[in-house]
């Protein structure tokens, strides 16, 4: 028998690709007679357009083409709605999305006016500069507060008060819940996320051919799928003659998942146009302004409780920064609204939110999706409530976990995907004391602290729960192919951005098929080899994918045995798969290689049996139910440095449950890589704008991203609750490093000051060294 | 604008190229885009990210932040000649799969050859001296844990 794949820390099919520099890129495609596109862009938050003369551009040797909002004629209009607002009761929401190119106002920096195609990315920039540009400043929104006021300018005319969603959920009865409290907690939290930077910016290559009548796109996109539908019916042609190939993608993170950017509307188009192939890569100063980013919110929250430190129930009321356009819908802040339940029975909840348009890049998904914000605060209410009763700070958590044996947890709002926010599975208890654990929280508080602070030393501890909503619908699917040669070939919809897809798929497959995980061969993100599916997002491919390529594997399964079967003229019963074929048990020698089958389930000529499909194939969909609550537990102990304000992580410790473990080397660098991008965001990154809109750090030397330095060694331990909800028990990943580590460090640091002996605490994040000094100092 | 040229000749992983080059075309552009070695990777184009690292007569160097033109009868090395032939891979390569020390490996080129320089001179690193020679490398994937353990098990390979 083959060795299990499923579930073994297998290395990655394709890394010696990646490894050698032969992976393709989207910058790496490279055609004959390919044209370059540069884009110039709005270098004004927000004003009205007086003119856009392009002449003296187009006459520039080398350029091929010059466009502005006017060019595009028909074609020209705002992008499609890309996540309608969930059904929830009395909603207000204002669609507002962005252009291809902008027609009479600018309403972020960096928000594309015109496009020069030249023969080189050389000259297209070159050209930039030949064109005059007359813009009308208009006064920028930002400041979230002030852009409710009647009296702020109005980033699209016709809506008031820059509003661009109201949304109210509740459960239970928060009022009479407050009524009988033993103790009222409020505080405002501010929480900022960042720009997901991943080292791969975007770009875009696309292709006519003219004589096939065939349009090809090479996007660096999480859904190509989507991707494909939609250019086919903006440039009037079928899905059938469009191709988009998402191929290997340096990292995505989220705003790769966003549609429809002016560029990938653009870019298609002038190919077509132009008869040419056209090429765009986005550079890194456009990166800021361009692709989208995560941002603010501003929480005013109140937490009632009993004495012995039970939660009574939550009162939230927040503004959502959704910057200029609102493509993506409610996405972040609901995610936000919802996860601040967190792992916690919380009977009577009651939450506001105003999504807000200002005058800065649009936010979309990244990488947690507002579920950071709600776990910051829920996680600080628990922090402040423990020391106001005088209970643990672990305690104080466990005393509030939803206990097994309520699963599934009905939290009676809706989510993100709709349908109401119901945790399939969970056991949190076990979580919190394997981190507890691990971290030595009651020795480091009784012990290891009072030593090291007679030393002088700063060191603080921390401990955070979470849940992370992953692996939701709608469905994604899988074609699995027994190749003539022995091989099997698996295609799926969803693009790859670096999460092992090619490995994990085939470790599904793997013990199916009885062939080795290398000799499985993977083709993800190519619209051509599979046609249906919606992307790589939600922390979803390996839950809703990879749940597929299952469906398709025991299909396949079943038709290499019957064929077998009718070959050895025995019973499927008495045959196995193993090592690339079929064998009959105890009959040595009696074997058929499974390329052997697939050749004979492909007859040449003759007759076959009527109702017979060719082949060893299949092609099954999944869709869940319901999403698959992942939840887990992040601790630190970390050291300050009371002059300088930097920091040194000590110890850190995630345990995580998200069900049953495919490949636990690729999960333990998602979370790796997830704790890494958790603290840039709660010490090192912040997008900085000033009052006229302009963001003042758009680097990558001035915009911080963690580096190996920074990033802490980090000890996973894990635990198995399976997810009921698909037959192979898994649960999402990709988010959860990420979501509990601004909390983590707000706890963790005030415990290394002693912020709270002085009533300081930090209810913000980013902090940095800079705002910690400020902070620290306050006087009290 | 008059475009002033260069004719230059470079060596790049042992084989010369010659080419007739404008003055401000990009090292990485050139390596990238007229010599077709795209594994050699932009990530920001101002020096930072270290994705476009390469060997620059055996130092490792940033390929954006020169202009090919400098290049002129020197010797490069990128991540296309690292390793010995198809079927094998450099031992900093095969730690690198082993330790799962890439997820998407926009940046892996830069890192394999930022590293390759390091172990040449530090035969016998502590974690510590690891993180900081790849401390100008950017990852946004790995949280460089396995980066950092991969540099640590080529290092104990090659020495023995």
């Amino acid at each position: 028998m083959t060795t299990r794949s499923f579930g073994a820390p297998v290395t990655r099919n394709e890394d010696a690709r990646l490894l050698s520099g032969r992976a393709l890129f989207v910058d790496d495609v490279e055609l004959p007679g390919m044209i370059y596109a540069a884009f110039l862009r709005s270098n004004v938050a927000h004003a009205r357009i007086k003119s856009i003369d392009v002449a003296e551009a187009r006459a520039r040797d080398g350029v091929v083409a010059v466009y502005t909002a006017q060019d595009l004629g028909d074609y020209w209009a705002p992008g499609p709605l890309l996540v309608p607002p969930p059904p929830i009761k009395d909603i207000t929401f204002n669609q507002r999305t962005q252009v291809p190119l902008a027609k009479d106002k600018v309403r972020h920096v960096g928000e594309p006016l015109a496009v020069v195609l030249a023969e080189t990315r050389y000259l297209a920039e070159d050209a930039l500069s030949d064109i005059a540009l007359d813009l009308e400043p208009l006064p920028a929104v930002v400041d979230l507060e002030k852009a409710l006021a009647d009296t702020s300018a109005c980033v699209h005319d016709g809506v008031r008060g820059n509003l661009a969603a109201l949304v109210r959920q509740s459960r239970g009865n928060y009022a009479a819940a407050r009524a009988r409290a033993d103790r009222i907690i409020g505080r405002r939290f501010l929480y900022d996320h960042g720009a997901s930077s991943p080292i791969e910016t975007r770009g875009v290559v696309a292709s006519w051919d003219d004589r096939a009548a065939r349009l090809t796109v090479w996007d660096t996109t999480q859904a190509p799928v989507f991707l494909r539908n939609g250019l086919a019916g903006m440039l009037g042609l079928s899905e059938r003659q469009v191709r988009v190939i998402a191929p290997f993608v340096g990292g995505g993170f989220g705003p790769k998942i966003m549609l429809f950017y002016p560029e990938e509307v653009v870019i298609p188009w002038a190919a077509m146009k132009l008869n040419r192939p056209v090429k765009w890569i986005e550079d890194r100063l456009e990166h800021f302004f361009a692709t989208t980013h995560e941002r603010g919110q501003t929480h005013d929250a109140e937490i009632a409780l009993s004495a012995d430190g039970r939660i009574l129930g939550v009162k939230d009321i927040f503004l959502h920064d959704t910057g200029a356009y609102n493509p993506y819908g409610l996405t972040v802040p609901i995610n936000s609204q919802c996860t601040l339940l967190g792992p916690y029975v919380i009977p009577n909840y009651d939450s506001t939110f105003r999504a807000i348009f200002t005058n800065k890049p649009i936010v979309t998904p990244y990488r947690g999706a507002g579920r950071q914000h709600g776990v910051f605060v829920i996680e600080r209410l628990l922090d402040i409530a423990a020391r106001e009763l005088n209970i643990d700070r672990a305690e104080i958590r466990r005393r509030n976990l939803i206990p097994p044996e309520a699963f599934p947890y009905n939290n009676e709002i809706i989510y993100q995907d709709f349908a109401p926010l119901s945790y399939d599975s969970g056991n949190y208890e076990p979580i919190l004391d394997k981190a507890l654990e691990m971290i030595g929280y009651h020795h480091f508080l009784a012990e290891e602290q009072p030593r090291l602070r007679a030393q002088g030393r700063h060191v603080g501890i921390g401990v955070v729960c979470y849940v992370e909503g992953t692996g939701i619908g709608p469905y994604e699917g899988a074609k699995v192919q027994v190749q003539n040669n022995g091989k099997v070939s698996i295609a799926t919809g969803i693009g790859t951005q670096g999460q092992g897809h090619f490995t994990v798929f085939a470790q599904v497959a793997a013990d199916q098929l009885g062939v080795s995980v290398r000799d499985i061969d993977i083709v993800t993100g190519d619209t051509d080899q599979f046609y249906w599916g919606a992307g790589t997002f939600a922390s979803r491919g390996a839950v809703v994918a990879g749940n597929a390529v299952n469906e398709a594997a025991k299909v396949v399964r079943q038709k290499i045995l019957k064929l077998a079967a009718e070959h050895f003229e025995c019973a499927e019963e008495d045959l196995e798969i193993a090592d690339g074929k079929v064998s009959v048990v105890g009959v040595p020698g009696q074997s058929v290689k499974l390329g052997e089958l697939a050749v004979r389930a492909n007859p040449m000529r003759g007759a076959v049996k009527p109702g017979t499909e060719p082949g060893l194939e299949s092609t099954q969909y999944f869709g869940p139910s319901g999403g698959a609550t992942a939840s887990g537990v992040h601790a630190m102990i970390v050291e300050v440095d009371p002059q300088t304000f930097t920091l040194e992580v000590l110890k850190y410790v995630v345990v995580h449950d998200c069900g049953t473990v495919i490949n636990p080397l690729i999960l333990a660098g998602q979370i790796h890589g997830g704790v890494a991008q958790g603290v840039g965001n709660a010490f090192y990154e912040q997008l900085v704008f000033d009052e006229e809109g302009q963001l003042l750090n758009a680097s990558l030397a001035d915009y911080l991203l963690p580096t190996s330095l920074e990033a802490p060694r980090t000890e996973i331990g894990h635990t198995v609750t399976p997810s009921p909800l698909n037959p192979l028990g898994v649960k999402g990943a990709g988010e959860a490093g990420a979501i509990p580590v601004g909390p983590l460090f707000a706890q963790a640091i005030e415990d290394a000051l002693e912020l709270a002996e002085r009533k300081i605490e930090l209810n913000e994040i980013p902090l940095s060294p800079t705002r910690l000094f400020e902070l620290a100092s306050l006087q009290q | 604008m008059t475009t002033e040229t260069h004719d230059i000749a470079v060596t790049v992983n042992g084989k010369v190229y010659k080419r007739t080059v404008e003055g401000r075309l990009l090292l990485s552009d050139f390596i990238r885009h007229d010599l077709l070695l795209a594994g050699t990777h932009v990530g920001c184009e101002h020096g930072v990210c270290g994705a476009c690292t390469i060997l620059f007569d055996g130092v490792a160097a940033r390929s954006c932040l020169m202009f090919a033109a400098q290049a002129d009868g020197h010797s490069l090395e990128t991540v296309e000649g690292l390793a010995p032939d198809p079927e094998h891979l450099h031992p900093l390569q095969e730690a690198m799969r082993d330790c799962h020390g890439l997820q998407c490996g926009y940046c892996t080129p830069g890192i394999l050859m930022t590293m390759k320089a390091f172990l040449e001179e530090t035969a016998s690193p502590d974690e510590a001296q690891v993180r900081e020679a790849l401390s100008g490398n950017l990852c946004r994937c790995t949280g460089y844990q396995h980066i950092v353990d991969a540099v640590l098990l080529a290092a104990e390979r090659w020495r023995r």
